[in-house]
């Protein structure tokens, strides 16, 4: 809901702390998530996800979730589908160019991020949507993305750790 | 201005210079450290190659580039691929838009291919308007890539010679890459950094939106440099010539992201004639604009009155005799001195 959105992106740095004491659960679930099988979790994972983000955050289920990286805002709600940045015709107002009754996803984005710990995230290049993700939990993914590149840093050095952990999504 | 390894026939790219990206003559210009100009083309609605060459002549003499616009405002037009497709066949020296709302990756990775293989030199990475605003709102938006991902795409095609796939391009495209900013928009904080972010995913020039709130411009400036962006990137400041305060008006209501201070329409509100008074604003600007540390250039948005920017260009005095080459003269001129 668009004022429920709102407010979860002017209270970013809760929903940052929040997520930042959520994801180590979902991650350290892996073994649970692994005997009933990743397949057969998916679907009730996936509508679950919907449910919970879908009102707190207008969710689109983009299965790559980048909300920790702008600001709390679902940028999947932009118009456009901006990833990276505002465009260039938000109104005076802070309001969006082509629905001029609401805010400009990515003026709340940046003002989440101000408040956020790790708000400078904002300012890394993402890179483009994946549209084969699409309706998938994105929570999933990230805790595969977790294991396998702590797999990964076991058997090999430092930098294959860093690139995986660079591409998480939350 | 005419280089000394100009090709025979003015179709043909210039030789690569060491540490360009480009063949292209926009890229000669900005890296030689000359005023830059570069101005706005409207792609006709017709067929008829002679109207774009008819409107691309209006510049002849004035400007380094032109940039030919893919469906601005959301409107439909002759494409910016096929413009460009006209205008390097003689010479001129196009910079290429491409919006991310008509075209998903596939389509938009064939085109740059396409430009690069008939001479286009420059890209412009754009977003996009929305559908909502031009003569088409129940056409599809795709936004599949966004200006940041697109600058990235592009880059990666030319300096890794891949599609975004991975896949290998055997010859890459060899194009300077632009993006447009607007420094005017909220959330102003946010303007300068995302310029940086822009240079990261491999913007080399910027072109920004009307500039007609200078001390907001100095600050963006300021900015640019404390992020050390301005020894990456050239900037060109954007400018255009107000015919009237009406029209000021209207635009400042109507278009998003321009914003008009109060006084400059208060300005050309108490002018006798408005137009004149439109010029003389745009031709101060431009003087102004040439003082601040880090603009490279202008780009030169005259809607509808394309006609003036030769004059407004001329009386600015910013090429500072300084003729950019056009098809015809450098073409003469070399061959006199062969
Ligand atoms: S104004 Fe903001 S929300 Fe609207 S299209 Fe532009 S970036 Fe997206």
């Amino acid at each position: 809901m668009y004022s429920v959105r709102l407010w979860t992106t002017r209270h970013a740095r809760l929903f940052e702390i929040i997520y930042n004491v959520f994801e180590p659960i979902i991650t350290r679930l892996h073994p649970l998530w692994k005997n009933l099988g990743y397949e057969r979790v998916e679907k009730p994972v996936a509508r679950l996800e919907a449910l919970c983000k879908g009102v707190l955050f207008d969710c689109q289920m983009c299965g790559q979730c980048k909300l920790s990286t702008t600001g709390m805002s679902c940028t999947m709600n932009c118009p456009k589908n901006l990833r990276n940045g505002p465009c260039g015709g938000v109104r005076g107002d802070g309001n969006c160019e082509i629905y001029p009754q609401r805010r400009c996803v990515w003026v709340e984005a940046w003002n989440g991020s101000r408040q956020m710990r790790n708000g400078d995230a904002i300012l890394t290049v993402q890179k483009p949507v994946n549209f084969s993700y699409q309706g998938s939990s994105s929570w999933l993914r990230v805790v595969r993305g977790v294991v396998k590149s702590r797999e990964a840093a076991k058997l090999n050095p430092q930098p294959v750790q860093a690139k995986q952990a660079a591409e998480n999504t939350q | 201005m005419i280089f000394e390894d100009e090709p025979l026939d003015p179709w043909h790219p210039l030789p690569i210079l060491p540490g360009h990206s480009s063949p292209g003559r926009l890229e000669r210009v900005l890296r030689a450290g000359r005023f830059t100009v570069t101005a706005e083309l409207a792609p006709p609605d017709s067929a008829d190659p002679e109207e774009v060459y008819a409107r691309a002549r209006v510049f002849d003499g004035y400007v380094d580039g032109m940039n030919a616009t893919d469906g601005s405002g959301a409107n439909c037009h002759m494409s910016s691929v096929g413009m460009c497709a006209l205008l390097t066949r003689v010479g001129y020296s196009p910079v290429m838009q491409i919006s991310c709302r008509d075209k998903n990756r596939i389509a938009i990775q064939g085109d740059v291919l396409g430009a690069a293989a008939m001479g286009v030199s420059n890209v412009l990475c754009l977003s996009g308007d929305g559908v909502q605003s031009g003569d088409h709102p129940d056409a599809k938006p795709v936004f599949d890539l966004d200006s940041m991902s697109l600058l990235e795409t592009v880059r990666g095609m030319r300096d890794e010679c891949q599609f975004l796939s991975g896949r290998t391009i055997t010859a890459p495209p060899r194009v300077l890459l632009g993006a447009a900013e607007n420094p005017f928009a909220p959330p102003y904080d946010f303007r300068a950094l995302r310029v940086a972010k822009k240079v990261a995913a491999g913007a080399q020039f910027i072109q920004t939106q009307y500039c007609y709130d200078i001390p907001r411009f100095k600050t963006f400036m300021a900015q640019l440099r404390d992020l050390g962006v301005l020894e990456h990137c050239y900037i060109l400041a954007g400018v255009g010539p107000l015919a009237s305060a009406r029209a000021a008006e209207w635009i400042r209501t109507h278009v998003p992201g321009i914003d008009i201070p109060d006084a400059v329409i208060k300005r050309l509100a108490g002018a006798a004639k408005q137009k004149q008074e439109g010029k003389q604003l745009c031709i101060e600007l431009i003087q102004e604009l040439r003082e601040i540390e880090g603009v490279s250039g202008v780009h030169v948005m005259a809607y509808r009155q394309e006609e003036t920017v030769a004059e407004i260009i001329d009386r600015s005095g910013v090429l500072q005799g300084r003729e950019p080459w056009f098809p015809g003269r450098g073409h003469e001129l070399q061959k006199e001195s062969a």
